[in-house]
């Protein structure tokens, strides 16, 4: 039993695929109720913004429990399975547990350290509690990822880097235009990046903002946010001419801004600047648009370079935070292991308090004339008895089975010692109902990702 | 006695050019940036008396030979600082101008301060208003010099990325072009109408307005030059090749100001 993580982000796979497997908001909870539904499947959730797509499960054989939600994947979008193989990643067991807590940090972000992902992650946590997908397993493992990404947030500088990123980006454009008052936007695609650049320079006075996107009602939406006018997508280069500052992330695989569409715009617009900032990934402006005379083109690694000249450093900030998830997901994994006991000792007690009980209607049945006090004492004289036996071997298993190396040695030897597995009386302890469910103390609400 | 206020200028000058370098170096000392200003103000001010008392000594406009005319023009740089400073608040300009100033200032030290005699026919009204217009545009075209040496510094720093001390420090590249720009329209007026009233005076003093004498032809590919920049800015050309355009211009300035002048023959000869 394990937990796997099945996905794809804008690391493994372009827009076109993402937006394939794309599951809107709405139709989650229908989807994992049908992915709980394969065979295997024990608690399941789903993730899905315009940078990931992914489904964290518990599931009974980790391989197995892979091909199917491959298989629900497949089922579900109706794409073919050899066509979904290369596209998507899998993270099993402590992989899996690792990847998580990468995400809900933003290490694994476009941007490292920007807190819209943890906010995502746990919109896809209330929706998998509502739907009762969740139990003991996934709910441990985001509520313990959501305290990584706080202790990640608190105890490096990451997150401070995202937020100087698009700070960098107006203070360039500071430098260029001197007062940005009066200028104009235009966001070309959209993201948590862009948006954010977006805001802070409407917070700096940029009045004009527009907003082109391929799907137009997205850019509409965003539009209407950010009190600007949006703009089919094909007509994008002929409004470029009213553009001071572009900010393009439209996760397209290939160049979107051409050197000769820019070169005619400058042209167009008599020589005034444009500050352009790819954040997408790949680059959507060909970087030969920088050698056009007074326009200045910087995308997010320009950016970050200059923060780090600000921060000192955010690779050595990154590679903190990497530190502080792997103890993270050390202890994560001891807390699982610690589970494996479980069994073993609720199958103790049962076996030892059923002798105990025997034992004890057998002498007192066999004693005539006890009075209720005296029968009282016998009965918490066995318990005392029993418990005071019991103590230092439950210590040593949950000891055992937290560590590494001999814990299953250890759970094995006890259920020889005690005899336990030759009558066992119940199922395999199914160790997800032992723990209520419980909700995540509710985070501010983030803003919802616009893609 | 008239020397001291000449030399206590440039003490001002001096201490002027070491505030806006260190300010340059350290920005969040602003009150450098101010006691620089200061230091500018009244540097400007104690030249400007050592003019006035030149000027009632010798009877003239101190602009006659080749000391008065970079004195001059130093003076004229500072006054055009000092109002595009009120202005615009660019601390940085200074750190670039003054130094400029000083440069002009040392060889107007060093050389003979000698108040050499001036052919009657010259001594008219025409002699101060041609000099003092034609210098103040020179030294609106010095400014528009070093505001584009600037602009293209700070250009250079933002394409190649060099986001580091420097690019902090210097303007921003929309404004500089602004005030370059601002310079150069009002520098080229000043200079046209210098050349006007020179050849007014001309008429007057020979009856020939225009005698393709070195210093006026190369006066008038000066003028050419700005004016080609100015009607070049009207369609639509901006930035890295206006810079380069404002520096060429002063480049033949200087080159008029310091070659022609010097082996020059006829009445701008020095």
């Amino acid at each position: 039993m394990g937990i796997v993580v099945v996905g794809l982000s804008h690391k493994s796979a372009p827009i076109e695929v993402r937006e394939k497997l794309y599951f809107p908001e709405e139709t989650i909870p229908a989807a994992l109720g049908k992915l709980m539904s394969y065979e295997g499947i024990r608690e399941s959730l789903i993730i899905s913004t315009c940078n990931r797509v992914e489904i964290y499960a518990y599931v009974q054989d980790s391989a197995k429990g892979v091909d199917r939600i491959k298989q629900f994947i497949s089922d579900y979008h109706g794409i073919a399975r050899e066509a979904l193989e290369g596209a998507l990643y899998v993270y099993p067991d402590a992989q899996g547990v690792r990847h998580t807590f990468r995400v809900a940090s933003s290490l694994d972000s476009l941007v490292l350290g920007e807190a819209q992902i943890l906010g995502q992650l746990k919109d896809a946590y209330d929706i998998a509690l509502k739907a009762k997908t969740t139990s003991t397993i996934l709910n441990k493992l985001i509520k313990k990822s959501i305290s990584v990404a706080k202790r990640v947030r608190t105890e490096t500088r990451l997150a401070e880097g995202a937020v100087s990123i698009s700070s960098a980006a107006v203070e360039l454009a500071k430098k260029i235009f001197g007062d940005l008052t009066g200028k104009t936007v235009m966001l070309l695609g959209a993201g948590e990046m862009a948006e954010l650049a977006a805001q802070h320079l409407l917070s700096n006075g940029v009045k004009n903002i527009m907003v082109a996107n391929r799907t137009f009602e997205r850019a509409e939406e965003l539009a209407k946010e950010f009190k600007g006018d949006a703009i089919r997508f094909e007509h994008f280069p002929d409004a470029l001419v009213m553009v001071d500052i572009l900010i393009c992330a439209t996760g397209a695989p290939n160049y979107v801004v051409k050197r000769d569409m820019v070169a005619k715009v400058i042209k167009d617009r008599r020589h005034k600047p444009i500050f352009m900032i790819d954040i997408s990934n790949p680059r959507n402006i060909e970087p030969e648009v920088d050698k056009v005379d007074n326009v200045y083109l910087y995308d997010i690694d320009d950016l970050q370079s200059k923060v780090d000249v600000n921060t000192g450093g955010r690779a050595k900030e990154a590679e903190r935070a990497e530190e502080l998830v792997t103890q993270e997901v050390e202890t994560y994994l001891q807390w699982e292991r610690g589970l494996d006991a479980v069994p073993t000792i609720v199958d103790l007690r049962e076996k030892v308090e059923d002798i105990r009980k025997r034992e004890l209607d057998k002498t007192i049945g066999s004693l005539n004339g006890m009075t209720d006090d005296q029968k009282r004492a016998v009965d918490i004289m066995s318990q005392a008895i029993v418990n005071k036996l019991l103590h230092a071997p439950l210590v040593v298993l949950k000891q055992a089975a937290a560590s590494t190396d001999s814990g299953d040695a250890t759970l094995a030897i006890a259920r020889k010692l005690f005899n336990l597995d030759k009558e066992l009386k119940r199922p395999v302890h199914d160790r997800a109902a032992e723990q209520p469910v419980e909700k995540v103390p509710g985070p501010v609400k983030e803003r919802k990702d616009v893609c | 006695m008239n020397l001291t206020f000449f030399f206590a200028a440039i003490a001002f000058y001096l201490i002027a050019t070491a505030g806006y370098c260190i300010f340059f170096v350290q920005p969040e000392r602003k009150s450098i940036a101010s006691i620089s200003l200061w230091a500018t103000f009244l540097g400007f001010v104690l030249h400007f008396i050592y003019f006035i008392l030149r000027w009632s000594e010798s009877g003239r406009i101190p602009v006659t030979n080749f000391f008065e005319a970079i004195n001059g023009l130093g003076m004229g740089i500072v006054l055009v600082f000092l109002i595009m400073e009120l202005r615009y608040r660019i601390p940085a300009l200074g750190t670039f101008m003054l130094p400029l100033v000083l440069l002009l200032m040392a060889p107007a030290a060093i050389t003979s301060r000698q108040i050499a005699g001036l052919n009657p026919i010259l001594k008219s009204a025409w002699l101060g208003i041609h000099t003092s217009l034609a210098l103040l545009g020179d030294a609106a075209f010095a400014f528009a010099f070093i505001v584009s040496l600037m602009y293209l510094i700070q250009e250079h720093q933002l394409k190649h990325k060099r986001l580091g001390a420097i690019f902090h420090r210097l303007p921003p590249l929309d404004v500089m072009d602004t005030i370059s720009y601002r310079a150069l329209s009002i520098g080229w007026p000043l200079f046209t109408l210098g050349m006007i009233t020179g050849s007014i005076w001309a008429e007057s003093a020979w009856g020939t307005y225009w005698s393709w004498q070195p210093k006026e032809t190369a006066s008038l590919l000066v003028w050419v030059l700005y004016l080609a920049v100015l009607h070049l800015r009207t369609i639509g050309w901006r930035g890295r090749k206006m810079a380069y355009l404002s520096i060429a211009g002063f480049l033949f300035v200087l080159i008029s100001f310091f070659v022609v002048s010097r082996i020059g023959v006829g009445k701008h000869t020095f």
